[in-house]
């Protein structure tokens, strides 16, 4: 390893670097998925089920081929290799085959030449059902005597997708040993993503094999299903990710789908296929986050040390896996909080319904049993007459500490110094004090102020290791110029500038100089899937090896043009160290080095530290490192309408170094704003597996008014040595811990306790009479 | 029909069927990418544009009801090539993630300052309510414009 002989440039590392992607994002030059056409393309629109759980008795497409603009339709039939999107199991045909399991489960597709042609066309479908008993709650479908949804083979046990545990010490002990003891029952719905890009791909035939531009997280997840659905070697597939207008999860797994559903097409018509969703059927059908029900039971000393922790969860899956064993699986290593306990006993279950597959929404599982953690410890707080951030800082994880999975703690965490930093920037005691007066002199209003606190377990953690790499190709223009190509992908979270900028650091050449390469499959390395907040930590650290390997080949050039061991550096410049006048530019370098036909390109790998997992007791090192946050919110209920505003709010995060202030502080209040909504106004109800009302007239999330002004964003930084200059994840941890202190907020402003989200009015002015 | 009209300066002549979206002929015939569908549906402002200086949801805009008038898209808006102090706003403040809402938002708050050269950050967040953004939790945005006006002082 090259040591950067210091003084040649200001690190760049740390600074606000502006974002390499915002000036065409802001001339309207961005090329999203649908601002993609080409020739002969035809639009494809899905026919898709109306009913939850049916056998499909005929399957009249008649109409559908017939009606004006129709270029052809493509059936179970037309599937040239296996009927299956593989995802982390294979249960989930890419079109139904006999039975249909949810409403707007595929069925077949339509293609026509215009959007509008195809969407009046596939309406044309004539579907006959025999419908089969369907349950939509997880509970029912535990029930004995319940219909089976879920495939044997994909299935821990009936319709128990998985039932996932923790066991540590004895928490019948535990409880004894508290002197007191809450217990709470917790429920939450669904959450959509809301991406305002709606998820979308074009399928274009090519050279034998095909190719797939769309808006999506993880291309290799989308090459592998594509390839399967196509019977084509992976190498005969190849997926270009277009500017992505957001992703937060949804466009995770979904995108596999749609790909699939877009390339059977193609194939079929040999010509380029366009599938975009509308906004309804973009809600309506594809993933979001589980609705959970979680039973939690805290016990503690009267000094507030925590004795034991128990809790049961269920997340209705929906009716196929997707990505429901690994989303439950982190809800599991989550649900006892970011505390030292010393009897821990959880029992995690996902569960098949007939209903639309959820999957990954940002925190992955671990939102829905932070509700559960942090109300519980508010509860406790208020039973043992301690403030709330005191109790949370007496029980907090230090170095050195075990996990509630019996992992030690080693470095990296300063969760103790988000508490501190929170106190202080929220001037916590005054707060509280206001708030009191306020409370006194309204009579119709009432203000309070939450706390939550939450740890992070970075990277894909010991459920699926396998994917915890990435690669990194740089490669050096004759120039002086940088290429990188990576792949893992920018859905607007700001990856790629972080990249440059540690790209640019370990090769000591300015910002502007790196330029990175478009995701596509078949010229970039698999650096597993852009999830689970491991770009900068992970992929970071392949950038860095690239960078650190390319650094010691130009540096062996300089030493060859200067005639000498050591060198200097000023400015951009490597000098002879005895004699200055003697440079050379990095440009001249790299001339140099082109034209002696040196190879100018690196590889760098890197992966995730190891970790393990006991699959039986839940004892494990579940992630190579945490991130952890404190957030602190301040709401006003209106004691008349129930309506509830959150009027400010404070955020404190370790998550390691920080590469880019300004990026990382958008994130983190774009996380709190999407929190809000969780906890205060996003709701999607649906009946008998129908989503009832699948547009944003009726799915509200925050607007400019609904979230407050002036956040206060704070970073303490506690170095992790395996990540690029110390950075840990940050991505998913600002909505984990927001709702959650938005939640304690509302009940201490009623006096009530919450336990179901969203804070609806009707909700909170139940809380009022409650707490009155 | 025929339908004539300007479209960031320029004059265009095109042949619409009546129930032709403006949102539609801007994206499909003019190649107008930048003005973008988040919903369809008049929720999101993703589609944002201006009709004589007005902000104008294009998805809701039968394309009939621009005959004679002046379209301001996206990319009219630096259409010299040398940004406009919105847009570089957006830029130095970090207003922008995935981008996606940034047309419509600039558009919006273009029109804002036109109407009110000076607002209040509450002023920007109630005009700019009806334009969705899910990444940025509107902070930046907000700063955004609040630095455009200060600058055109
Ligand atoms: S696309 Fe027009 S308001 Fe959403
Ligand atoms: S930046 Fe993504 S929606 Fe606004």
């Amino acid at each position: 390893m090259t040591r950067r002989s210091g003084g040649e440039s200001d690190p760049i590392v740390g600074t606000p670097v502006p974002r390499l992607d915002a000036e065409a994002k802001v001339r309207g030059e961005a090329r999203y998925a649908d601002d993609l056409a080409f020739a002969g393309m035809v639009h494809v629109k899905t026919i898709r089920s109306e009913r939850p759980h049916a056998r499909i008795v005929r399957l009249d497409l008649s109409g559908v081929e017939s009606a004006p603009g129709v270029v052809g339709i493509a059936t179970v039939a037309d599937i040239p290799g296996e009927n299956i999107v593989p995802i982390i199991y294979r249960d989930m045909p890419l079109l139904a085959a006999g039975v249909v399991r949810y409403v707007g489960e595929p069925l077949a597709l339509v293609a026509a030449e215009t959007r509008d042609a195809a969407r009046e066309a596939a309406a044309r479908a004539r579907v006959a059902y025999e419908d089969l008993p369907a349950v939509f709650d997880p509970r029912d479908a535990l029930a004995h005597g319940a219909p089976p949804i879920a495939r044997p083979d994909a299935a821990d046990e009936g319709n128990a997708f998985n039932h996932m545990v923790i066991r540590k010490g004895d928490v019948a002990q535990g409880f004894a040993q508290a002197d007191v003891i809450v217990e709470g029952e917790y429920e939450v719905g669904y959450q959509e993503h809301a991406y305002l890009e709606p998820q979308g791909v074009v399928a274009v035939p090519e050279d034998g094999g095909m190719t797939v531009y769309g808006t999506l997280q993880c291309p290799f997840y989308v090459q592998n299903a594509v390839a399967n659905v196509l019977g084509l070697p992976l190498a005969r597939v190849r997926i270009v990710q277009t500017c992505t207008g957001g992703g937060f999860g949804g466009k995770e797994d979904v995108p596999s789908h749609l790909a699939a559903l877009a390339a059977v097409v193609a194939w079929k018509l040999r010509r380029p296929a366009k599938l975009v969703l509308d906004r309804s059927e973009d809600i309506a059908t594809t993933s979001k986050r589980h609705p959970g029900s979680i039973r939690y039971r805290t016990g503690a000393r009267r000094d507030g040390t925590l004795t034991a922790v128990e809790v049961e969860f269920y997340y209705n899956a929906g009716a196929y896996q997707t990505l429901s064993s690994a989303v439950l699986w982190r809800g599991l290593v989550h649900a006892p909080g970011p505390y030292r306990i010393p009897n821990v006993k959880v029992d995690a279950y996902s569960v098949a319904t007939n209903t639309v597959p959820c999957g990954a929404f940002r925190g992955f599982g671990s939102p829905q049993v932070i509700f559960a953690h942090e109300s519980q410890m508010d509860e406790l707080a208020r039973r043992l007459g301690m403030d709330p951030l005191e109790l949370r800082a007496k029980n907090a994880l230090r170095v050195g500490d075990e996990t509630a999975t019996g992992q030690v703690l080693t470095e990296s965490v300063g969760l103790g110094a988000c508490l501190a930093k929170a106190r202080e920037i929220s001037r916590w005691e005054e707060v509280q004090a206001e708030v009191a007066a306020f409370n006194r002199r309204e009579r119709f209003k009432r203000r309070g102020v939450g706390v939550s606190t939450v740890m992070y377990g970075v990277g894909m953690g010991a459920k699926a290791p396998l994917l915890d790499k990435a690669g990194a190709y740089l490669k050096l223009e004759a120039d002086g110029s940088v290429t990188l190509a990576v792949g893992t992908t920018e859905m607007g979270q700001g990856a790629e500038t972080v990249l440059v900028q540690i790209a640019a650091d370990g090769l000591g050449v300015p910002v502007g100089m790196v330029r990175v390469a478009p995701v596509d499959t078949s010229r970039v390395p698999d650096s597993g899937p852009t999830v689970a907040s491991r770009t900068t930590t992970v992929q970071g650290m392949a950038v860095l090896d690239a960078a650190r390997r390319l650094r010691l080949r130009i540096e062996d050039a300089v030493r060859a043009i200067l005639g000498c061991p050591t060198f200097t550096v000023a400015g951009h410049r490597f000098c002879h160290p005895q004699d200055p006048a003697r440079s050379v530019s990095f440009a001249e370098v790299a001339r140099w080095m082109w034209t002696r036909n040196w190879d100018m390109g690196v590889t760098g790998w890197a992966e995730g530290k190891p970790v393990d997992w006991d699959p039986a007791t839940g004892h494990g090192n579940a992630y190579f490192v945490y991130s952890y946050a404190c957030h602190i919110a301040l709401v006003e209920v209106d004691l008349l309408t129930g309506e509830t505003r959150v009027n400010r709010f404070w955020a404190v995060h370790d998550s390691g170094r920080i590469v880019n202030p300004a990026t990382a502080r958008g994130q983190v209040i774009g996380g709190i704003a999407q929190g809000i909504g969780y906890a205060l106004m996003e709701e999607l109800p649906s009946r008998d597996g129908r989503i009832l009302a699948p547009s944003f007239t009726s799915y509200h999330i925050p607007t400019a008014r609904d979230v407050p002004a002036g956040i206060a964003v704070a970073f303490v930084e506690a170095p992790y040595s395996g990540g690029p200059f110390g950075a840990k994840g940050l991505g998913e941890v600002p909505l984990m811990a927001s709702h959650a202190a938005v939640a304690n907020a509302v009940s201490s402003a009623t006096g009530g306790r919450l336990r179901a989200y969203p804070a609806i009015p009707e909700r909170v002015l139940d809380l009022v009479a409650k707490g009155a | 029909m025929t339908l004539s009209f300007r479209v960031n300066g320029r004059p265009v002549t095109v042949d619409v069927p009546p129930g032709r979206r403006l949102l539609d002929l801007l994206r499909e015939d003019l190649g107008l990418t930048g003005t973008k569908e988040g919903c369809g549906e008049g929720e999101c402002g993703a589609c944002t544009v201006l009709v004589d200086g007005k902000p104008r949801l294009a998805c809701l805009t039968a394309a009939i009801q621009v005959e004679g008038r002046d379209v301001l898209t996206i990319e009219g808006l630096a259409a010299s090539g040398q940004l406009h102090p919105l847009q570089e706003a957006f830029l130095a403040t970090a207003g922008v993630q995935c981008g996606f809402c940034t047309p419509g938002l600039i558009l919006a708050a273009h029109a804002l300052l036109a109407e009110n050269p000076s607002p209040t950050a509450d002023e920007v967040r109630e005009y700019l309510s009806g334009n969705l953004c899910r990444c940025t939790g509107y902070e930046q945005v907000v700063e955004a414009v609040l630095r455009a006006a200060e600058r055109r002082r």
